[in-house]
């Protein structure tokens, strides 16, 4: 059931040198968006390992969002196209796991696009309001002991 | 002066761990010589009841291989617990899951489904399932309960170490056993193996290039294997830059790649997700739809890269 009530938990990996100053801009611009993501500044997109995803939704998170340079923007050349190889693939895992498309994405923001930052954040929330909580720690682990 | 006793048990496991005792050939006679062995049901006829029989603590060390699916796997498990000083989780199911772990990826709803009834050998049209409980004549008849998921040892008990290895190899055996009887324990929670990635001991790493950059994925079915270059060169997936080393390659010198039998790193708590850092990073495309086209040729990752320790990732299982 859709509940429209409820506060989906996002945890957000920023890269230091874009996407996290497009997360400044959009707050020094004053721009309204929901406030569902806890941003995680990291050095750069490629710096986030998969299992930071998989125990950001093991312990909780309703969705994880990675945001990045744009392609051929990155600070340190490669490390935004790393970030798209392994989401890729990550995404094609999670499925497995059980974990709906919507719930994992990876968005490139810059250091202007304060706008696009509080637009993407927003179709998120409200996508992964859609899918309902996640609630890992419950999943059948009640069956046991 | 008494000698020390061991236990041997088997949960959700193939026998291959029962295997690799028996595999220790004439060095076993020297374990036999140092240690009495009181419960091992594949070989010897002790009971349930004498180990019930037993003080607790009484057991010296007990060597337990297979995953716990069942209750009464976990009742076992529990009393070999109470019975004995250590406990050595043995193998690869004991210690992550192991192969029955990837049945964490399905529930036990389709299991029962596909053995009981949609398998082409079954013939069930009455829809007859195994249940816990029947009762006839006034008459219990009882079976264990089968858990929703697959569970490594020391989700139940406290292990004290870890053997890894589908089976482990017969030198860490011995060299485990050794190093029980003479007290030279290393740190309570230890996996007996050095703590270093596969990678590491490999021969083919030497003849590897700089940096790789996977083109194609291939299955080794699909492509004549070369024996001496590393596999991930040649487009095969291989666990070694995310699985402990220590088992003596025996995969590669057959010229296969590893599958991840040993479990990663100390470092590591999830294997799975750690080699797909790896492997994706080595993708030769930075194109989207290049990228999306190489992901579509591997088929199953989650049992690919999960293939022995999905139970101890960060998920342990499907939704």
């Amino acid at each position: 059931m859709f509940d429209k009530n409820f506060e989906p938990k996002i945890v957000g990996f920023l890269c230091r040198w874009c996407s996290y100053q497009g997360a400044d801009l959009a707050g020094t611009s004053r721009l309204e968006y929901p406030p569902n993501l806890t941003p995680i500044r990291v050095m750069c997109s490629g710096r986030v390992d998969p299992s930071f995803v998989m125990r950001a939704f093991a312990q909780g998170a309703d969705g994880v969002m990675i945001f990045g340079c744009h392609p051929g923007d990155c600070h340190y050349q490669e490390g935004n196209y790393k970030a798209l190889r392994r989401y890729t693939m990550l995404k094609k895992m999670l499925k497995q796991f059980g974990i709906e498309e919507g719930r994992f994405r990876l968005e490139w923001v810059s250091a202007a696009e304060g706008e696009r930052f509080a637009r993407v954040v927003a179709k998120a929330t409200e996508e992964i309001r859609e899918l309902g909580p996640l609630n890992w720690s419950k999943v059948r682990e009640a069956q046991y002991a | 002066m008494p000698k020390p006793k061991v236990a041997f048990y088997w949960n959700a496991s193939c026998g291959g761990c029962e295997e690799a005792v028996v595999d220790l050939n004439e060095k076993i006679l020297d374990v036999v010589a140092a240690v009495d062995i009181v419960f091992w049901p594949v070989a010897l006829d002790f009971k349930r009841k004498d180990v019930e029989a037993m003080p607790d603590g009484s057991i010296a060390v007990s060597f337990i291989n297979g995953a716990i699916r069942l209750s009464e796997q976990q009742e076992m498990t529990e009393m070999l617990r109470r019975k004995s000083g250590l406990v050595v989780a043995f193998g690869s199911c004991a210690h992550l899951g192991g192969i029955p772990g990837l049945a964490n990826f399905t529930t036990k709803e389709k299991i029962f489904q596909r053995a009981y009834q949609l398998s082409p050998s079954t013939m069930n049209s009455e829809g007859t399932y195994p249940i816990e409980l029947y009762q006839s004549d006034g008459h219990d008849l009882t079976l264990p309960r089968f858990f929703d998921q697959v569970l490594p040892l020391d989700r139940i008990i406290d292990v004290d170490y870890y053997l890894p290895g589908c089976p482990p190899p017969v030198d860490l055996i011995v060299a485990a056993v050794m190093a029980i009887l003479k007290g030279e324990l290393p740190p309570k929670g230890a996996v007996l193996s050095p703590n270093k990635a596969l990678c590491e001991s490999c021969e083919r790493n030497a003849a590897k290039p700089e940096k790789l950059a996977i083109k194609e994925i291939k299955r080794v079915h699909q492509t004549e294997l070369d024996a001496e270059k590393c596999f991930l060169e040649q487009g095969i997936v291989c666990l070694g830059p995310a699985t402990r080393s220590g088992c003596g390659e025996r995969c590669i010198s057959a010229n296969m790649p590893c599958r991840g039998c040993f479990g990663p790193t100390d470092q590591v708590k999830d294997q799975g997700a750690k080699f797909l850092s790896s492997f994706a990073s080595l993708l030769d495309t930075n194109d989207e739809t290049e990228i999306q086209k190489l992901v579509d040729t591997i088929v199953d990752p989650a049992g690919t890269f999960y293939r022995f320790s999905a139970p101890v990732s960060y998920l342990r299982h499907s939704k």
